[in-house]
């Protein structure tokens, strides 16, 4: 596969993988002295799964953080949908259509499964609050239209049997996959998972594993996840930026991360002899 | 029927009417802590301020008359027209919705991330520097309210009470309007906070800044909308009151009547905040009915107080307040 091309290709597996959607240009991001990102470039493209890997303390949440408006990067820009992209807040850059998953877990505990997918909804309401206080029929309307929707990933996620329950009460695996469920509930063009399957069992994990497959297979979802689990990675993703230490040391198809000497050094260990 | 039974009727019933009125206050205090953790302890004051403004407003008042005349050595103090009451309730209620922007704006802002206990000494300095700039702005002088609300004993109650109990009923007109305003407000936001967006949105603030942020509710416009919607509760509670008993500084402290009300029904539920409100009512009046000519009367001071505390041991959350969840 060759990065480099901005025209759309088909996969192996009949995916069509489209030109560059997000675009990373020089991202420097310092905590006071701590260099947490280092002059780091890449590319994410429309419809691929695009995994960020490395050991822990490499910069990897820091660079989904700086990608939802969470940090603001002190050098670099980011460009996105083919422009670039001024400095936002979070919840700004929510309404432009990237939505995400956290490390550990954001959900309301207080709130039902079914309300907390549905706020996954909000950036999509467009009914103004006089007409949301007043409950009048377009109000009514569009919670249904809605509301049909949040069905259609709960019944995708294979959440219908806790669709009442208060997060809170909910065991981590299935909370996850709420979480999972609020962020496509926004019908995302960019979807950032933070260790998706942290913490799990296998069971969980091969789980995760199809939802994020199919997520990507049938709505066309372009995913960036960061993941350690480095069987899962190699499995699920078209291509994997590598950091180390705030630094990209390596980025291409998961063969060629593979066979990378210095990701293999830096990540995968290295033989002493 | 004896005649015990009926006063202790009658009390029960007024007992009811008053504990409408803390409910009232008791619901600003409910919104806000709600919304963002914080106990708003400026909730009684902002009550006190927007009954001030309304009649300031009303009577055409002149604002800061008394700063303005000291420094020019002018003598202006009325405007000299009078605001018809409607458009004045709305005046004030852009005044309210003004101050709720100027806090978010000049005090939480630069909160956002500390501790609650930080907030609510925050909310501390609100209560006392808006009490002082109410001061300073409309006086300090009892002023009287008068927004065209029914006064007095109720006819009707009187008279059908008489024709079935040879007894007539003395119900306060205003406590009725009262009820009735308070039933209209708690169900409206019920179901604004329940099933609007803005409501959902609210929750979530309340339940998660980060998550919040991630499925884009910006913090800023949520704490606005919710200052303005607690300004507006303090606006009625503050006409209720005033109406009642003159608009005076000593209806901030009303605010402390909401503490035992909030104990009882819980801080997080606004059915909660009327509940408490009631059983605070008519709890105080009872027992200043039955048990005050035993012990010397002036229960009414320390009642709600104990009856709170015994709450606390025994049903920390409250009545309706959220169970704490924990998993281990």
């Amino acid at each position: 596969m060759n990065t480099q091309t901005a025209e759309s290709f088909v996969t192996e597996d009949g995916r069509t993988i489209g030109g560059v959607v997000m675009e990373m240009k020089n991202i420097t991001l310092r905590f006071g002295g701590v260099v947490a990102i280092k002059d780091i470039s890449f590319d994410i493209r429309e419809g691929e799964i695009r995994a960020i890997i490395g050991p822990n303390g490499a910069g990897k949440s820091s660079m989904l953080n700086v990608i939802s408006g969470f940090y603001v990067p002190q050098e670099g820009e980011v460009w996105f949908k083919g422009g670039k992209r001024p400095q936002m807040k979070p919840y700004q850059v929510a309404q432009q259509g990237i939505a995400r998953t956290f490390q550990n877990i954001a959900l309301f505990d207080g709130m039902s499964v079914l309300d907390n997918i549905m706020t996954g909804r909000l950036t999509k309401m467009h009914t103004n609050m006089f007409q949301q206080a007043l409950w009048f029929g377009k109000a009514e309307r569009e919670e249904n239209q809605h509301r049909e929707q949040v069905e259609k990933v709960i019944d995708f996620l294979e959440i219908q049997n806790i669709r009442k329950t208060p997060v809170g009460r909910l065991p981590y695996g299935l909370k996850k996959r709420v979480e999972l469920a609020r962020a496509l509930a926004a019908e995302p063009n960019l979807l950032l998972l933070d260790e998706p399957m942290a913490g799990m069992n296998v069971e969980e994990k091969e789980d995760m594993s199809r939802f994020i497959l199919d997520v990507n297979d049938e709505f066309g979802t372009t995913i960036a996840l960061i993941e350690h689990d480095m069987g899962v990675v190699m499995d699920l993703s078209d291509r994997v930026v590598v950091m180390d230490y705030g630094k990209k040391i390596g980025d291409g198809t998961p063969d060629e991360v593979r066979n990378n000497q210095a990701v293999i050094d830096a990540y995968l260990g290295v033989a002493h002899d | 029927m004896p005649d015990q039974l009926l006063f202790a009727m009658e009390v029960t019933l007024n007992g009811l009417m008053a504990g409408v009125l803390y409910a009232l206050v008791a619901l600003g205090f409910v919104l806000i802590f709600k919304a963002s953790g914080i106990f708003n302890y400026a909730q009684g004051v902002m009550a006190l301020f927007a009954a001030l403004t309304l009649v300031g407003i009303q009577d055409g008042q002149v604002p800061f008359s008394h700063l303005i005349n000291a420094i020019f050595g002018t003598d202006v103090h009325h405007f000299g027209w009078h605001v018809p009451a409607l458009l004045a309730i709305l005046l004030t209620a852009g005044v309210m919705v003004l101050f709720a922007w100027i806090v978010e704006r000049y005090v939480l802002r630069h909160l956002v991330n500390q501790p609650d206990i930080i907030l609510f000494m925050a909310t501390i300095g609100l209560a006392y520097f808006m009490e002082g700039f109410g001061d300073l702005m409309w006086g300090a002088d009892i002023k009287k309210l008068d927004v065209g609300l029914p006064q007095g004993i109720n006819i009707p109650i009187d008279e059908t009470t008489y024709g079935w109990f040879g007894y007539g009923f003395f119900i306060d007109n205003l406590d009725i309007t009262a009820t009735i305003v308070a039933v209209i407000l708690v169900v409206a936001l019920t179901l604004f906070s329940q099933y609007s967006k803005q409501g959902r949105a609210l929750r979530a603030v309340a339940d998660d800044h980060q998550a919040a942020l991630s499925v884009g509710i910006s913090l800023r416009f949520i704490w606005v909308l919710v200052w303005s919607i607690a300004g507006f509760v303090a606006l009625v509670a503050g006409i209720m009151w005033g109406s009642k008993s003159g608009v005076q500084f000593s209806l901030s402290l009303i605010a402390l009547k909401a503490l035992p009300v909030l104990m009882l029904g819980g801080f997080t539920s606004i059915p909660g905040a009327i509940v408490g409100g009631l059983i605070i009512g008519v709890g105080e009046k009872l027992f200043e009915f039955t048990i005050g000519p035993l012990v010397g009367g002036a229960t009414e001071n320390w009642f709600a107080y104990v009856l709170a505390l015994l709450f606390l041991v025994f049903r920390p959350q409250g009545l309706f307040g959220e169970k704490i969840i924990e998993r281990v």
